[in-house]
């Protein structure tokens, strides 16, 4: 189809037609302090060349995840990606991974959500999982809502040291849904009474494990409490990873189970997109929210796929549907697929292992410097430090000497009153010498700040 | 007391102050091979026209309404293995619940036989 601009008569003919002058007019309920006066202050065009060299020299500014030594987790981490994820995911028999809406005539895209679905069932010890969601934010706000229309309560019970944006979400669905949540006050480490904080119109508890400051926490107790109240323990986990060493939460009793799968097959990608991942009891399957792929066999006895249970999906049940979710991050679910593939049960826990001995060995080193306080005792790969000065003003410092060197929980939890402490990440893609420049490189800033 | 029925095509049968409701053999017909039942838990309040139940076939899901305002006191948890009774006994042994109606009026706004028969026929 050509596009054919209008001329200045079509427009002013439209124009007359709705009874204006100008297009101006059209905007006089704009605010005239918002309006425009003149052209945006841009420079003037320049030509290709000379465009690609300003911007790669604007861009050469930027101290970037893979050009400089990179501590920075609180829920998105840098692990390496094996190229060979890139080539698998780009195989003809994956285009497209958009979602399929006749969907059996795309098996290679149904096989591997059915593999995705038992990879993500294995990781978190629960029996049925779905195809996916948008990322680990908006899979525990799902899974809020999927416990209020269990249990038909409306209040969820949450830690303080869940990740804040995922609170976020759960904040702004409970906003637009009538809900209400609680939660205990803000602390780093020990035991968080949520039972306490349990009433009659209580549908849910939401614990995040390893939690936003790293602890990990055996969550085996809490879940008997909480199901004998007759509410749902939905664990979060944001670093996926972290299971390839740590108990399960199905081996602890979770209802449900949420969390990022970022860590694997993707990357970094300024935040998402990313991949949800949802899991269940098998007795709430229904309830779920998105898409399931089933296993059956065709007409002549052959291993198929298909999508199922979309009777409570939005395109048949309408407004009654479990979710208004229509699709899912595929492509990064496809990756995450391929990695975990590739690695294997073996490859995953080495992986993990070698992420909790690079964190063990950077918390050691981070300890012995003067002032400093590690203040997660036990953890997976990130873990909170104390320090003698807010972290906003260390972190800065460090960048001067490109080190990217953890994320403040200031930044994300600026009402917390925990301006001195510092989340820090070291995962396999960290070397021995990144460890030491950070060491060096924190001692020196801290030198600065004492004197 | 003969059954009584809604334009959802619910039926309604009072056995003293006790209603066991189902759905009619038009509409499992219309649904298809029913493969799964929610019911409502005993107990529950419900009003003249709510959601008490959801039935699902391999092609659709739909809510099961109260054709009358009252107390949920059994749901029929039969159906839970055997959802394939709707289908095969609508009228009798694949019931859904039964409940104690608050307000026997409002069996006042449902069809009779005779009536039901008329409405499916008009639907085609």
């Amino acid at each position: 189809m050509r596009y054919l601009p209008l001329t200045p008569t079509d427009r002013g003919a439209m124009l007359s037609r709705i009874g204006v002058n100008t297009i101006d007019d059209l905007f006089i309920d704009v605010p005239e302090a918002a309006r425009l006066d003149g052209p945006i202050n841009l420079p003037p065009h320049q030509s290709e060349m000379q465009v690609e060299r300003d911007l790669f020299a604007m861009a050469a500014q930027n101290k970037t995840a893979s050009t400089v030594p990179f501590f920075c987790g609180a829920g998105a981490y840098k692990h390496h990606v094996p190229a060979s994820v890139d080539h698998i995911i780009q195989r003809s028999e994956f285009l497209t991974s958009y979602t399929p809406y006749q969907p059996e005539i795309t098996q290679g895209t149904l096989q591997y959500l059915f593999e995705f679905q038992t990879q993500v069932c294995e990781l978190t010890g629960m029996p049925v999982a779905n195809a996916s969601m948008y990322d680990g934010s908006t899979a525990t706000g799902e899974a809020v809502l999927m416990a209020h229309r269990i249990t038909r309560k409306k209040r969820a019970v949450i830690s303080a040291r869940l990740h804040p944006h995922y609170r976020g979400v759960i904040d702004n669905l409970s906003d637009m849904g009538g809900f209400d949540v609680a939660s205990p006050a803000d602390s780093v480490n020990g035991v968080e009474d949520l039972i306490a904080l349990i009433d009659e119109d209580t549908s849910s508890v939401v614990v995040q494990y390893p939690d936003f400051f790293g602890n990990i926490m055996d969550y085996s107790t809490i879940a008997r409490e909480v199901q004998s109240r007759g509410c749902l323990l939905i664990v979060v986990v944001p670093e996926i990873i972290s299971l390839g060493l740590l108990k399960r939460p199905g081996d602890m009793g979770a209802d449900i189970v949420t969390g990022e799968g970022q860590s694997l097959g993707n990357g970094l990608n300024f935040g998402g997109p990313y991949v949800g991942l949802f899991a269940a009891k098998e007795k709430y399957l229904r309830q779920m929210p998105g898409r399931l792929c089933g296993e059956t066999v065709d007409a002549d006895g052959k291993r198929g796929f298909v999508l199922t249970l979309s009777t409570r999906e939005q395109h048949i049940r309408r407004d009654k549907a479990t979710s208004n979710i229509c699709t899912n991050s595929g492509l990064c679910s496809l990756a995450f697929t391929a990695h975990m593939t590739l690695l294997g049960g073996q490859g995953l826990r080495h992986l993990a292992a070698l992420n909790h001995a690079r964190a063990v060995h950077l918390a050691d080193k981070l300890e012995g410097i003067a002032g400093v306080e590690v203040v997660t005792p036990a953890f997976f790969n990130e873990f909170a430090i104390r320090l003698p000065a807010p972290a906003e003003q260390i972190v800065e410092a460090l960048a001067e000497k490109s080190v990217l060197g953890g994320v403040p929980v200031s930044r994300l939890m600026p009402d917390s009153d925990m301006d001195d402490v510092l989340l820090v990440a070291a995962t396999e893609a960290n070397t021995e010498a990144d460890l030491e420049i950070y060491e060096t490189a924190l001692r020196d800033v801290l030198k600065g700040v004492s004197a | 007391m003969s059954k009584k029925f809604t334009k959802d095509h619910e039926w309604i049968s009072l056995e003293g102050d006790l209603a066991r409701i189902g759905i009619t053999d038009y509409a499992q017909e219309q649904l298809g091979d029913v493969v799964f039942v929610e019911l409502p838990e005993a107990g529950r309040q419900v009003e003249q026209g709510n959601d008490a139940a959801v039935v699902e076939s391999v092609k659709a899901a739909s809510e099961v309404y109260a054709p009358v305002s009252g107390e949920i006191v059994e749901p029929n948890v039969k159906l839970e293995d055997e959802p394939a009774l709707v289908n095969q006994d609508p009228a009798e042994g694949g019931w859904f619940f039964t409940m104690k109606v608050s307000n026997p009026d409002e069996l006042n706004d449902l069809m009779d036989e005779a009536a039901y028969a008329d409405y499916v026929k008009e639907l085609g």
